[in-house]
């Protein structure tokens, strides 16, 4: 057993976290934040180095990589809340290709891959993380069973004024979805692997800004850090973020090596990570005193962040009604084995 | 990345659970009381012993299998999914003779370490006093030289299995002019002397796990010092690093257990329907999950890479919390029963709360994780 990355994924690892520490700095996302913008500079970039297409089979123009890469990248790109439409395009791709007939496929995933095109993911509220710039959505339905695809170029796309304005979001309506004939299901599953390792790349930066913070932060003539109020604070931020993680690791691991047991790890890693990713970066603002509230502290894009990827595809309780279902069946099979 | 086991670790997990299954022990006494119980576990430590299953991580020098780390954490979970109890000796099993292997002399090893194996000796564990909780290294238990031999006197406390221990892992004060980590002596004292009172500790759940001890001119020879005189901080905290390494997970499968009991008994009662109740039971699911991947990562992450990562303090602090929260929704689910003395709801239901006390009390673990995982100033209150 070995929860370990490879050589390869290691480099990965560190090639993204440097590369989005340069290009993503904290002023960079401030700055498309209030202008409610992508960066399409650095989208072109990491479209050019085929960062979304790092899962997707190569015969679809992607690099033919696993989940495990692809979880390392949104965490990456999470950490720094970067302000690209990375996770709704990969967790398109996703559902596309394991959902997708050929012709489907061979339609939307050599741009996905490439980043010529945008994805974004929804369910059928209308609401559309990304949706503003978003040349295919999915439209998910019936708990993660069904799913559409959307061509953007024929439908109406209303922008909406959301939180996380770093994914500009929209309402879409009209076009005419395409039903995809595959395993949505399975495309899923993957997708909230996505979503829930870019929530721990969130959760892990604001644990680290935190504890700067806090080890700065003077009152009463020591640093707030020092107070076991604060530390123990600081203390459950991170064993929320690590369980988390363990979840997200098991899952994006069963994606690549033991599918028939990832619908319940997914689930299990998307409550997990939303519950995470709200309380911790609700403690951020809350560790931060009264800077934490003021809109230049920046600990309120992450909050932000965190909420909107908290609710995409299904929220903590919806993924949790069917790890319950998942577990009493195992349990009647323990107890009367 | 590869969250499987070898072929190797699962001959080994095989070759247990077949054996296992195979020499199941007799029934739990239901009379006669703790002696009884004691004697019933003391028994099941021999018959594992003579098949070779009493210390698995234990070289085979000393007589075990020298087991890897993960195929001692495969033991554990064994012993749990198989529903047997822990060998008697546990304590001696998993902290006194580790720590004998690290700092014993050649003949303690050969002296103490066999009978360990066979439970011929039950060994107990000497380190917290009344005044000497999560701040172990205050404790007040003084020995003095006198001769060849130490004179001890002072006071113990939550010694689990004193009354029926032959060798008790004592740690005194034998310097009180140094810094109070630096004047600690690790000592094996014979329990079968006099000055040596062992006085059952009443606990919520109405039995007496642990004792109190009363050390009055205790004699110790010389030969009985662990690790040199002084050094006794050192050689604790080789005993207290075994602490948590396999029993953990023991602890985690018993979890396991207690929640898939707890699942039927709400499928039973048609609960799982209830929303509320689903959602609770998911998310105890999710967090036993959550604690048997961390305790895996934090085990092979040490195997494998040599650097343990922080989840050694979370594991227990989660399990712990965990187990508690488990109790609670059992009661609503279960009802009277989990009420009245007599079962395993109720007993868990008072047990539970010593679960984030003993070996480390979330507070001392989150102050653990916020100064030494998290590199926060040292904390103000724990000055």
């Amino acid at each position: 057993m070995d929860f370990g990355l490879n050589d390869d994924q290691r480099d990965i690892q560190g090639t993204a976290r440097g590369l989005v520490a340069e290009r993503a700095s904290a002023e960079r996302v401030r700055e498309h934040a209030e202008s409610g913008t992508t960066d399409t500079a650095l989208w072109k970039e990491l479209g050019e180095i085929g960062w979304p297409g790092i899962a997707i089979a190569e015969e679809h123009g992607g690099q033919g990589l696993g989940m495990v890469e692809l979880a390392i990248l949104c965490e990456e790109l999470g950490r720094a809340i970067a302000p690209v439409p990375f996770l709704p395009t990969v967790a398109a791709a996703a559902i596309i290709e394991q959902g997708g007939s050929d012709e489907q496929r061979a339609r939307w995933l050599p741009d996905l891959a490439a980043g010529r095109a945008i994805g974004a993911v929804a369910d059928d509220t209308g609401f559309v993380v990304g949706g503003a710039d978003a040349d295919v959505i999915v439209i998910v339905e019936r708990g993660g069973e069904e799913a559409a695809v959307l061509a953007t170029a024929g439908a109406t796309v209303e922008p909406i004024d959301a939180i996380d304005p770093t994914r500009p979001a929209a309402r879409v309506t009209g076009g005419t979805p395409e039903a995809l004939p595959g395993d949505v299901a399975a495309g899923v599953d993957r997708a909230l692997v996505a979503i829930a390792a870019e929530l721990i790349g969130v959760c892990s930066g604001s644990v680290e800004m935190t504890v700067a913070y806090v080890k700065e932060r003077k009152q009463f003539g020591t640093p707030v850090g020092a107070f076991q109020a604060v530390a123990h604070k600081c203390a459950q931020m991170l064993l929320d973020t690590e369980r988390a993680r363990a979840l997200v690791s098991q899952a994006a691991w069963c994606a690549d090596a033991a599918p028939e047991r990832l619908h319940e790890a997914a689930a299990m890693a998307k409550a997990a990570a939303s519950d995470a990713g709200r309380e911790v970066t609700a403690s951020a603002i809350q560790a931060h005193g009264g800077i934490g509230f003021t809109w230049e502290a920046d600990v309120h894009w992450r909050y932000k962040r965190a909420q909107i990827d908290a609710v995409l595809l299904g929220g903590a309780g919806a993924h949790r009604a069917r790890v319950a279902k998942l577990a009493a069946a195992q349990a009647r099979a323990a107890v009367t084995a | 990345m590869d969250l499987t086991f070898s072929d190797a670790e699962l001959a080994f997990r095989d070759e247990l659970r077949t054996w296992l299954a195979e020499h199941p022990p007799p029934p739990r006494p239901t009379e006669g009381g703790d002696d009884a119980d004691f004697a019933w576990r003391r028994d099941w430590q021999r018959t594992l012993s003579d098949a070779g299953w009493a210390a698995p991580h234990w070289p085979a020098e000393f007589g075990g299998r020298g087991a890897t780390l993960t195929q001692s954490a495969i033991y554990f979970e064994e012993l749990g999914r198989a529903r047997v109890p822990l060998p008697a000796n546990v304590l001696g099993l998993l902290l006194g003779g580790p720590t004998l292997m690290v700092w014993g002399t050649p003949e303690q090893k050969e002296r103490y370490l066999p009978p360990i194996l066979t439970a011929e000796e039950i060994w107990c564990q000497g380190f917290s006093e009344p005044g000497a909780g999560s701040d172990l290294a205050s404790l007040q238990t003084k020995a003095v030289k006198d001769g060849d031999e130490w004179v001890v006197t002072g006071q113990k406390v939550w010694t689990s299995a004193a009354q029926w221990s032959k060798w008790c892992m004592l740690v005194t004060r034998t310097d009180g002019d140094v810094a109070k980590h630096k004047g600690l002596t690790y000592f094996l004292m014979d329990m079968e002397q006099p000055g040596v009172t062992v006085r059952p500790l009443k606990q919520i759940t109405g039995e007496a796990e642990f004792n109190e001890l009363f050390l009055e001119e205790v004699r110790i020879p010389d030969a009985n010092v662990v690790g040199g005189v002084g050094n006794g901080w050192k050689v604790a905290l080789t005993t207290l690093m075994n602490e948590r390494a396999g029993l953990g997970f023991a602890l985690q499968v018993r979890l396991r257990q207690y929640l898939d009991d707890l699942l039927a008994a709400a499928d039973e009662r048609g609960l799982l329907e209830n929303a509320a109740y689903a959602d609770k039971l998911a998310e105890l699911h999710t967090r036993c999950e959550s604690i048997r991947l961390l305790a895996w990562k934090g085990l092979t992450d040490v195997e494998k890479y040599g650097q343990p990562g922080p989840e050694g303090s979370l594991v227990k602090w989660l399990w712990s919390d965990t187990n508690q929260q488990a109790t609670q929704l059992a009661a609503d689910i279960v009802g009277p029963q989990a009420l009245t003395y007599g079962n395993d709801w109720s007993y868990e239901l008072l047990r539970a709360r010593g679960n984030t006390i003993e070996g480390g009390t979330t507070e001392i673990l989150k102050n653990i994780v916020a100064e030494r995982v998290l590199g926060l100033p040292r904390l103000k209150a724990a000055a």
